[in-house]
């Protein structure tokens, strides 16, 4: 069982893990179109515009569409079977795919369940923001929360 | 694309036609002895030699077009490697047809081998996340979904909540698919099964089980098409292309439009009005069965029912034989053969139908089939309308 790998930030993402190191969820704007861009690329696939902003995350979102992995022919996630890996879509728009950490309840979720950010720690500081059930649910006009 | 069809249609022909796979999943040889070996037989089909092509078409990694030409000793002055994954084949007849149509080139070889099991027997192993690219490597990969398996199983899972879509009729397309993989001597499964069977199998990647997924064999195929004047004289009824679409949408799917619906709804309709025909001229129907909701997805988004009816459809329309609408007649990549991209299965089964050759598994005065491939994570589509000589 090892630790879950992520690559190192590349020159563009660079700002997103780097918020991560103090548990923030940024996500990545066209400055020119105001769209959102979902993974950083130079040019804003909507305009073509190439400013591009991180501004924070509300860090919740709705389970789109769910899967418990029982079998992954990868050696790193063999043993963790079964384990739930759902698609996310952020309030802002993006969607993240994302699974429970090693330990975490790991039951199947629901599509449609409002979810919020937590982190897993990673060893070199950076962490991976996986998604878990709000209590209660989301209220549907929540806005962006304030860091 | 009213344009494209005064040009495009019937300006081609698939005139030779074979595939290879064995009962046992393994072919006990190299991918590129089974290239080699499908090219030929493809050609002897067609009743021409390797010296009458003038065109090649791979999808393999590398420079596999420049490299087979050299082992095959042919110096073709047209090439073509794209590579769409499962839906390659499909575009290299659209893009053959439409470089015949521009007398580009006259006699194209289309060739395809994979031998997933002997290179596992031979201590090998496959990278399948190999075609996938750095995002998915950073933003997808890291949660541990299982690709291309677990991209598939989250689409059924958002049709399943959407639309109410039951495990049931996902299960029926393996059932009626092993119906038809009976009449396939060369099927990896040809037992009948059950739709309790289906869903008694080990869950994969809910609410997939192993029985909604493709087997994983050796195998290849080739085709070759010629002008439609050339076709005239060969060995067969040529089978004309009527139509052909391709398109893609996302490599991430993450990063899908809507997880419910593919590429399919952008070539289906454009291949048909090439062809300049409906959904309901088809007599038989191929569609890519990686995973038993990749051909459901694809009978919504080409037109045979509404988006979200897939499931009642299946169930009530009968897909295997003697069914209302026979679909994937070989057996499929779910019982026949998936050596990992199935698209020229699909087009050398649809051949032997329109040419009335197809044995115990032919569909009885079938003169339009139509071949649909995907590749990717439901992320490359391509169709072809194929017609007999009735159809010109």
């Amino acid at each position: 069982m090892t630790a879950r790998s992520v690559p190192p930030a590349s020159r563009l993402s660079e700002p997103f893990w780097a918020a991560t190191r103090d548990r923030r969820l940024v996500v990545a704007w066209c400055a020119d179109c105001g769209g959102v861009l979902g993974y950083p690329r130079e040019r804003c696939p909507s305009c073509g515009g190439s400013a591009i902003e991180w501004r924070p995350a509300s860090g919740r979102g709705r389970v789109v569409a769910a899967t418990t992995v029982h079998r992954n022919p990868d050696p790193a996630w063999a043993g963790r079977a079964p384990y739930t890996v759902c698609l996310v879509e952020l309030t802002e728009g993006p969607r993240l795919l994302s699974s429970p950490p090693l330990g975490h309840d790991q039951a199947a979720v629901d599509v449609g369940t409002a979810v919020e950010v937590a982190w897993e720690p990673l060893e070199d500081g950076r962490a991976y923001p996986w998604f878990r059930p709000v209590p209660g649910g989301i209220p549907r006009e929540d806005g962006p929360q304030v860091e | 694309v009213a344009g494209a069809s005064g040009v495009f249609r019937g300006a081609a022909a698939i005139v030779g036609a074979a595939d290879l796979a064995s009962p046992t999943g393994s072919l006990d040889r190299t991918a590129r002895a089974v290239e080699v070996e499908v090219a030929y037989a493809a050609l002897a089909d067609a009743g021409l030699r390797l010296d009458d092509v003038d065109a090649l078409f791979t999808a393999g990694g590398g420079l596999h077009t420049v490299d087979l030409a050299e082992y095959l000793g042919i110096a073709p002055l047209y090439t073509d490697g794209t590579r769409i994954g499962g839906a390659s084949f499909e575009a290299h007849v659209e893009h053959a047809t439409a470089a015949i149509a521009c007398g580009l080139c006259e006699v194209a070889l289309v060739v395809y081998a994979e031998t997933p099991r002997s290179d596992a027997q031979a201590g090998l192993t496959r990278d399948l996340t190999a075609n996938l690219g750095d995002r998915c490597r950073e933003w997808e990969l890291p949660s541990g979904i299982p690709l291309p398996m677990g991209a598939y199983a989250l689409a059924a899972s958002a049709h399943m909540a959407r639309f109410g879509t039951s495990p049931e009729a996902l299960a029926s397309i393996a059932v009626t698919t092993r119906r038809w993989a009976a009449g396939n001597d060369r099927a990896r499964y040809r037992s009948p099964i059950t739709v309790e069977d289906v869903l008694a199998s080990p869950m994969v990647a809910e609410p997939l089980h192993r029985l909604d997924c493709c087997v994983v064999t050796d195998g290849g195929g080739a085709i070759v098409l010629a002008s439609a004047t050339r076709a005239r004289d060969l060995r067969h009824p040529p089978v004309l292309v009527l139509g052909a679409a391709t398109a893609h949408t996302h490599l991430n799917v993450s990063q899908m439009p809507d997880p419910t619906i593919t590429p399919g709804a952008l070539t289906g309709p454009r291949a048909l009005a090439i062809a300049g025909m409906s959904v309901d001229d088809l007599d038989v129907v191929e569609l890519y069965d990686s995973f038993t909701i990749t051909p459901l997805l694809a009978l919504e988004d080409l037109g045979f029912c509404a988006k979200g009816e897939g499931g009642p459809f299946v169930l009530e329309t009968g897909l295997g034989p003697g069914g209302r609408l026979p679909t994937n007649t070989s057996g499929g990549g779910l019982s026949y053969t998936h050596p990992g991209m199935f698209g020229i299965f699909l087009l050398v089964e649809a051949t032997c139908q329109l040419r009335g050759t197809a044995g115990v598994r032919q569909v009885p005065g079938a003169n339009v089939a139509l071949a649909h491939g995907m590749g990717g994570v439901l992320s490359a589509a391509s169709t072809v309308v194929l017609g007999s000589e009735a159809t010109r």
